[in-house]
């Protein structure tokens, strides 16, 4: 069968169906909420939901930097996935693993320091310590499982590493689980001076600390990658391989560097996902690793600066959603829905731009 | 290799270069397989310092398979490279890349998401003279003003002519003692084709040592010293370029109707 560009299949017909009818029930939330907010008597507030909550723009701007610090936690894991897909073309499934690994470290060597009183006195320089060595313990275990599982796959068929990183991802929860049980594993309290709401421009202090963190982080690989020459030669394998090895590259060192600074990142998220929710299990690895997934794809899979994008973009959907466009349209308990929310903005971004929002596609490139 | 070339009297530049000499370049008695194919049969090669030869051959006659394992991409099954006098059949990639062998690769395959500048120090990845990789790029430079004002830009979205400067000037980063050239004329419109191989003679005129594989026989003969036929995998013909413009197997080689 032949197309034209022209020609439109029922395929086209229905994506554009689709389209249409996500973009209205957004529009149609967002038109409740503002018709809400202005006035909760208009006929129009009424119509869709008369008990809807109205948010105070106090409320609305605490969501809103909620959702930024969550989301840029979900951009730094989803650097990992991103940077593993450019160079070996496969999704490591078990990279949300390694972030979970993070927030364990750190909730096991915080709760250390906080028994030898450290933690207290001098909160800014444990912190410093439990990141880097979060970091340590997530590069170590990002290599490991490089050289373990994925490298006798090299030249396999993509499908093959991608259904190991599945077992790896299994593994690795289960190993954590034998070795530190099935409680919660939770993080000393946080000084009060970082919990407190009155700081800058009255947001919470930890998530200052959060976007703080992930932006020197986002630099830092940044720099490495654009301005190095190990930069260099990660970008030049993530495009031809084989050409970079004409260069002289040792691709094979170049593959666990990527992965060591893929897990470096998903170590400085684990310790902002304690930051954030102060406990941590086995578990908490898969959907946060999941969700950094989509926002990697939403982003434009292999492009650092779209990661981070889609990570911001998921994690103030998932935050602002439910209760902006949920819930003045009449949806029940919508902040259980949050998750739904995430990956709806995964649905939505690939049905209107299939490469993701900064994925770009050269015209002589081929990915098969 | 070719007893029935018939001995023709030829002009003492087109001899190779002294045989006292050592090759830049050898292989010895290649064969390479490709799992259960037989690709290269009992190859023979030997390039001098200074030359500029060609390996012809039509699709499928191992061309590229030479080049491979040349640079290490393939290891033969038996036989030997030798870089400069140094066996370097088990030596990975870089190692003969360090010894100096490049390649400008067929269709360029240029990294189109970097810039040029950072193709061009890409291909200076292995040295650590800064002096010196600095100077060399001024002369790329000179030899190609274009790749000048182009330096800042993403290599893919040069022109075809362009990326072709660019690719070469990636090789000579590398600053080889000998350089391969993967069917320079594929891919290009014909303009750039007489173009491109005009470069290659200027390269090869400023004394680098020039080893190019080409199915177009003419414009390759065109320029090199001389040159060997490939057919399925072995060196059917080797003789001077004259003699093998000359030759009337050359054309039915092609073709696949050569008999030794």
């Amino acid at each position: 069968m032949q197309l034209t560009a022209k020609q439109r299949t029922r395929v086209d017909w229905f994506l554009t169906i689709l389209r249409v009818a996500a973009l209205v029930l957004i529009g149609a939330g967002l038109v409740a909420f503002v018709a809400q907010v202005v006035d909760s008597n208009n006929p129009f507030a009424r119509w869709a939901n008369p008990d809807a909550i109205n948010l105070t723009g106090r409320q609305f701007r605490d969501l809103v930097v909620a959702g930024l610090a969550q989301g840029a936690m979900y951009g730094l894991i989803a650097l990992g996935y991103s940077m593993v897909y450019g160079v070996l073309g496969f999704i490591n499934f078990a990279h949300g693993e390694v972030f979970m690994i993070g927030a364990v470290t750190g909730a096991i060597t915080s709760s250390k320091l906080a028994e030898a009183g450290a933690w207290e006195d001098n909160f800014v320089l444990c912190l410093l310590l439990v990141v880097v060595l979060s970091m340590v313990v997530c590069t170590i275990t990002a290599v490991i499982m490089e050289r373990v599982a994925y490298r006798p796959l090299r030249g396999k068929p993509r499908l093959i590493p991608l259904i190991t990183s599945i077992g790896v991802s299994f593994f690795l929860q289960n190993f954590i689980l034998v070795l530190l049980g099935p409680g919660t594993k939770t993080y000393p309290r946080m000084p009060e001076w970082l919990t407190e709401k009155r700081t800058f421009l009255e947001i919470q202090g930890t998530r200052l600390l959060v976007l703080a963190a992930a932006a020197v982080a986002m630099v830092g690989l940044w720099y490495l990658v654009e301005r190095t020459k190990t930069g260099k030669a990660m970008r030049a394998v993530a495009e031809d391989a084989e050409i970079a090895s004409l260069m002289g590259i040792d691709v094979n060192r170049v593959i666990v560097k990527t992965f060591a600074v893929g897990g470096a990142m998903a170590g400085v998220a684990g310790i902002l996902w304690g930051l954030l929710f102060n406990s941590v299990l086995h578990t908490a690895g898969f959907l946060p690793g999941i969700k950094a997934f989509s926002a990697a794809v939403v982003g434009g899979i292999g492009n650092l600066g779209g990661s981070m994008a889609g990570g911001l973009t998921i994690g103030v959907a998932e935050s602002l959603g439910p209760l902006v466009i949920l819930e003045p349209l009449g949806v029940s308990g919508p902040s259980q829905l949050r998750d739904a929310v995430a990956f709806s903005v995964l649905i939505i971004v690939l049905l209107v731009r299939p490469s993701g929002i900064f994925g770009e596609r050269l015209p002589s490139e081929e990915r098969t | 290799m070719s007893p029935d070339v018939p001995a023709t009297n030829t002009p003492a530049s087109d001899q190779p270069a002294s045989p006292r000499a050592e090759p830049v370049l050898e292989l010895r008695g290649v064969n390479t397989h490709y799992g259960a194919v037989h690709i290269l049969k009992d190859v023979d090669l030997a390039i001098y310092s200074g030359e500029l030869v060609c390996l012809l051959g039509g699709n499928a006659s191992g061309k590229s398979t030479t080049l491979r394992t040349i640079l290490g991409l393939v290891t033969p099954t038996t036989g030997d490279v030798v870089l400069e006098g140094q066996v370097v059949t088990h030596q990975p990639t870089r190692e003969r890349v360090a010894l100096g062998v490049t390649m400008v690769p067929e269709n360029r395959r240029l990294f189109k998401r970097l810039t040029v500048r950072e193709n061009l120090d890409l291909g200076a990845y292995l040295r650590t003279d800064s002096d010196q990789i600095a100077a060399d790029m001024e002369q790329i430079f000179e030899l190609f003003p274009r790749v000048k004002e182009r330096i800042n830009q993403k290599s893919g979205t040069l022109s075809g002519g362009e990326q072709q400067m660019v690719a070469i000037g990636r090789a000579l980063m590398a600053n080889p003692r000998v350089l391969l050239m993967d069917e320079p004329s594929m891919g290009l419109a014909p303009a750039l084709v007489q173009q491109n191989f005009e470069l290659i003679q200027q390269i090869h005129e400023a004394g680098l040592t020039v080893f190019m594989v080409e199915q177009n026989a003419n414009m390759a003969l065109s320029i090199a010293d001389r040159g060997w036929v490939l057919q399925t995998g072995r060196v059917v013909l080797d003789d001077t370029a004259e003699n093998l413009l000359a030759h009337p197997d050359l054309q039915a080689s092609y073709l696949g109707t050569a008999e030794q």
